[in-house]
Formats: structure tokens, sequence, C-alpha cells
């Protein structure tokens, strides 16, 4: 077991890990050398990073019934808030920068096309769970507020669909690398089945989500 | 065997006019072009850097032309490293990343079908250096993003003409040139190779269509279509195909890449319609791709119909039902 000072201290340089894709965008902005579609570039690096760190949340609870490595679990909530900070980056690069002052078309996009819609519904859905955050949240909403953050499952989906509903369709190159994503998002998801299964199999409950209640430092 | 159809045009029938645009780019190629006189072969040493055109001469008969869009044009840098040109690969940058390999020269186009005058043709044959024109066209992707370029090439009809093509040809079929050696997305069955293309004959004929060499007072790029490709100005970007191998006059309505790859999003005729957006997303609004580059605010602007062309195209197409045959 960790002493908790380490993982506290394993919590920074991780968060800048986190922020070097924000960095990276930062620095080629700076530079302007985000391409001769820098709109595009900039909707496409931060729906990339958003959709990334999703996965990689739901890749921490796996990882760590492989490798027992329980204090992976304490960096799940730096994870989903990190991809809840790229989709909203990338949701406000599409609504102010490249959107401009075209915003009677947006309502007619959100409902029209489906992929927007999608990908505006997997955003609205990461709202909720990123209020409900806090260790106040937590503690106030109990087991309800497993059953609420469930909601990061159809969530990922519906990030996956939104990438994979927007590139051109008729050809089989373009959909690869939605599709890889959607792969990860399969793998982890059928790997929970079994485990599930068992468990109910056996008679025992499914440990919670959540991780060990021990205090976290920030 | 070779056919030979253009008369060389007398030097005094040229009217000398000033160059306005890449006036100083013009400049440095007269300064280079004793280099590059000495033999076009020399180009393929030149790789992709976009060799200054050959024999800068014609382009000294450059003039304004009553087609000319004054919108701020796209940058060289900007127009030749985002390119959609799927046998060099899918993403923006594959084109002028992968087709360093390929050779446009020597270059010769298949003329076949329903005309009086058919073979293969020598690229300098088919598009004579003393008949180039400058025309500078709106470009609009059907992906919504948009340039402004300065083309250089002959009207397409009045190289089809010299085929005298017959009254049954009611559409020209064009194909790409099929190259997997020099074309690695050719290896990929992104789409049903070779690309093809094609327009009703009243288009190809339609004096706003481009039959283009150069672009920016310069020989075609590997990644723009080098060395022959057309400009269709008034329709989405992927009708105006590129590296031109074949062209055939045909009755029946030939089949298009694109159309075939996804009937229900890109019609055969694809002309650029705001009112009518693509299955998956508006067309009403386009991102524009102009002056310096790299400016994150403002790109925005609205489509317009028959991208701006409309007072001249818009009577092609009086009976037609846009949906029907968008």
């Amino acid at each position: 077991m960790w002493p908790k000072d380490a993982i506290g201290a394993a919590k920074v340089p991780f968060l800048l890990l986190c922020l070097l894709p924000l960095a990276g965008i930062g620095w080629d902005i700076a530079h302007q050398s985000l391409g001769p579609d820098p709109v595009a570039q900039l909707e496409h690096r931060t729906g990339d990073w958003a959709l990334r760190l999703l996965l990689a949340t739901l890749a921490v609870t796996p990882l760590r019934r492989v490798t027992g490595f329980a204090p992976l679990l304490r960096f799940r909530r730096m994870l989903g808030l990190f991809a809840f900070f790229y989709a909203t980056m990338h949701l406000a690069t599409y609504l102010i920068i490249d959107l401009g002052g075209f915003w009677t078309q947006l309502f007619a996009e959100i409902v029209k096309r489906p992929y927007i819609t999608v990908g505006f519904l997997a955003w609205a859905g990461l709202v909720p769970l990123a209020l409900t955050s806090t260790r106040g949240m937590m503690r106030r909403l109990g087991r309800r507020w497993t059953q609420l953050h469930r909601l990061v499952y159809p969530i990922a989906l519906l990030a996956v669909l939104h990438f994979l509903w927007l590139v051109k369709s008729g050809q089989k190159i373009a959909v690869r690398e939605p599709l890889v994503y959607l792969a990860i998002f399969a793998v982890l998801m059928l790997w929970r089945i079994p485990w599930t299964r068992l468990a109910a199999r056996l008679g025992l409950r499914e440990p919670p989500a959540t991780g060990s209640p021990a205090p976290q430092r920030r | 065997m070779t056919k030979r159809f253009f008369d060389t045009i007398p030097g005094s029938l040229i009217t000398p006019e000033p160059i306005y645009h890449g006036r100083r780019e013009w400049l440095k190629s007269l300064a280079l072009s004793p280099l590059l006189i000495a033999g076009c072969k020399a180009e393929s040493t030149a790789g992709t850097q976009a060799p200054i055109m050959p024999d800068a001469a014609p382009l000294q008969a450059r003039r304004p032309s009553a087609w000319d869009t004054r919108d701020e044009q796209t940058s060289w840098h900007d127009a030749t490293h985002h390119n959609n040109f799927y046998e060099f690969g899918t993403g923006k940058g594959d084109p002028s990343r992968h087709s360093a390999r390929f050779k446009p020269r020597p270059w010769s186009v298949e003329v076949a079908g329903l005309a009086e005058v058919t073979g293969t043709f020598d690229l300098d044959d088919l598009v004579k250096p003393e008949l180039l024109e400058e025309r500078i066209y709106r470009l609009r992707c059907v992906e919504a993003w948009s340039m402004v370029i300065p083309w250089v090439g002959v009207p397409l009809a009045d190289c089809l003409k010299r085929f005298k093509p017959l009254s049954s040809a009611k559409y020209v079929a064009f194909t790409t040139v099929m190259r997997p050696a020099e074309m690695p997305g050719q290896s990929y069955p992104v789409l049903d190779w070779p690309y093809r293309e094609g327009l009703r004959i009243d288009e190809a004929m339609h004096p706003l269509t481009l039959l283009a060499v150069g672009m920016y007072g310069r020989v075609l790029p590997n990644q723009n279509g080098a060395p022959l490709r057309l400009v269709v100005p008034w329709k989405y970007g992927f009708k105006s195909i590129k590296s031109i191998v074949r062209i055939e006059f045909v009755a029946e309505q030939p089949v298009t890449s694109w159309n075939a790859a996804g009937p229900d999003e890109y019609g055969f005729y694809s002309n650029v319609n705001p009112q009518l957006d693509h299955p998956r997303w508006s067309q009403r609004t386009e991102r524009r791709i102009a002056g310096s580059g790299g400016s994150l605010f403002g790109n925005r602007i609205e489509t317009l119909p028959f991208n701006g062309y409309g007072e001249h195209v818009a009577s092609l197409y009086t009976d037609a039902d846009a949906r029907k045959y968008f």
C-alpha cells in the first residue's frame, strides 16, 4: 500500500500530464501552426482528447483489477474531469469560434444532424457527473451516486458514435480511426460483463466503483 | 500516336497586359526561366517544390478575366497543404506529404467516345501554353470549407470543341490516372479506383469550366492535380477531377466516384446549394481559408447558391428539381 502522501504527490505530475494536450494546443495557436484550417484542427484535437480521456476513465477499473493496484482509482476523478474539460473546449470551439455569428444554424444542426445531436447529448450527460464529482456530493448521494455515474457508459458510446457518424461515408479507411475507439470501448465494456455475471452467480455484490473512501488530497 | 490540333498563335495577336497578381513571383520566375527552359525534363528533379512554369512566356498573356472574384486569395501554402486528393491519402496534409514520387511528365490524355476526332494526345497539344488564361475562382468543398485560387488554364470548351463531339454526346466522362506505385492512397479501397467524374455536355461547354494546368502562375503541384485537372467553380470541389488521363464523350450519365460511394450524399450534379444540406452537415455556411492563414476567428461566411456563379449557370438548371437532381 502506498502512503497517502505519495499518491497525493503523484497527482501533481499526473495533473500536468493531463494539461499537456492543452499546452500543445496553446503552443500551436500562439505559433499559428494549426495548419490551413485551424478551427477544424482545434475541434479535432479537443474532441480527440475528450474521447481519449473518457475511455481512460473507463479503463481504470479493469486496470486496477488486472494489476491489483488500488491507488489507480484515485486518479479516475481527475481523468473524468479532464475529459469534461476537453469536451467543453470542444463544444465551445464549435459554438464560439466555428459557428461564429451563425447561431441560428446551431438549432437546426442539433435537431437535424444526428452526429451533432449525439455529441451534444454526450457533453450534456457529462455535466451532472462533473457537478457531482466532489466528495461532498459523493457522500450526500450515497449509493445513488454510483447509479448516476453509470451514465458514463452511454455517454462514452455517444461520444464514439459522434466521431463515427461525422466521417464521410462510403469509405472504409476514414472510419478506421473511430472504429479503433469503438473497439476500445467494446473491450472495456465486454470486460465488465463476466464480472457482474460471476458476481451475480456467486451471490456477491460488486464492490462500489467509487474506490476507497479514504480522504483525498488534491 | 499523337495528333496536333492547335495552330500557333502569332505573338502579335497576344495583347500584353500588366500582371496584376503575383507580379513579384512572376518576375522571379522570369529570372529562373533560363534554367528551366533548358528542359522540362528537369522538372522531375525539382520534386514537390512546385517548379515555376518552365515556359514563363504564356503567363505574360494573362489578363484579368470577366469571371474573376475579388475575394481575398488563399495563400499558396494553404492551397498546397490542405488538399482532398485521396489517391495520396485521406488526410488533408497527406497529398503534400506523399505526392513527391508522382511523375506528371510526360503526360498524355486519351480522348474517346462519341466524337469525330479521338486518340491519344500529348498534354502540350491538348493545352497550348500560348492560350493560357488566369481565372481567380472560389472553390467550395462539400465539407463546408472554401478557398480562393488563381488557376491557370484554358476553357474546357475550347479544348473539347476540337474533337468535334457528335450530337449524341450528352455527357463527358473523365478519369484520373491509376498509378498505385506513385499514388499510395490507391493501394487502399477508399474509393472504387480509378477516380471518375462527369459533366453534362452543356456544363462541360460552359465558359466558366476550366481545364487547368497551373495555379498562382506556376505549374500545378502534384498535390493539386498535376498536370491537368478540371475546375468547375459552381460545383462542390470533388467534381473538379485531378490528374486526368481520359476524356470520353458518352450518351448516358456516367458513373462518378463519390456518387457511387454515397448516392444519398453526393449527387451527380453536386451544384453548390446552401438550401440543400448534406445529410450529415449543413451547407448553409462555409469556413473560408484565405489570406495569410492561421486565423481562428471570423472565417465563417454564408454559402452562395452555385457558389456565387448563379447568374452565369443557373439557366442550365431551370427544369431540374434541385432535390431530385442534386
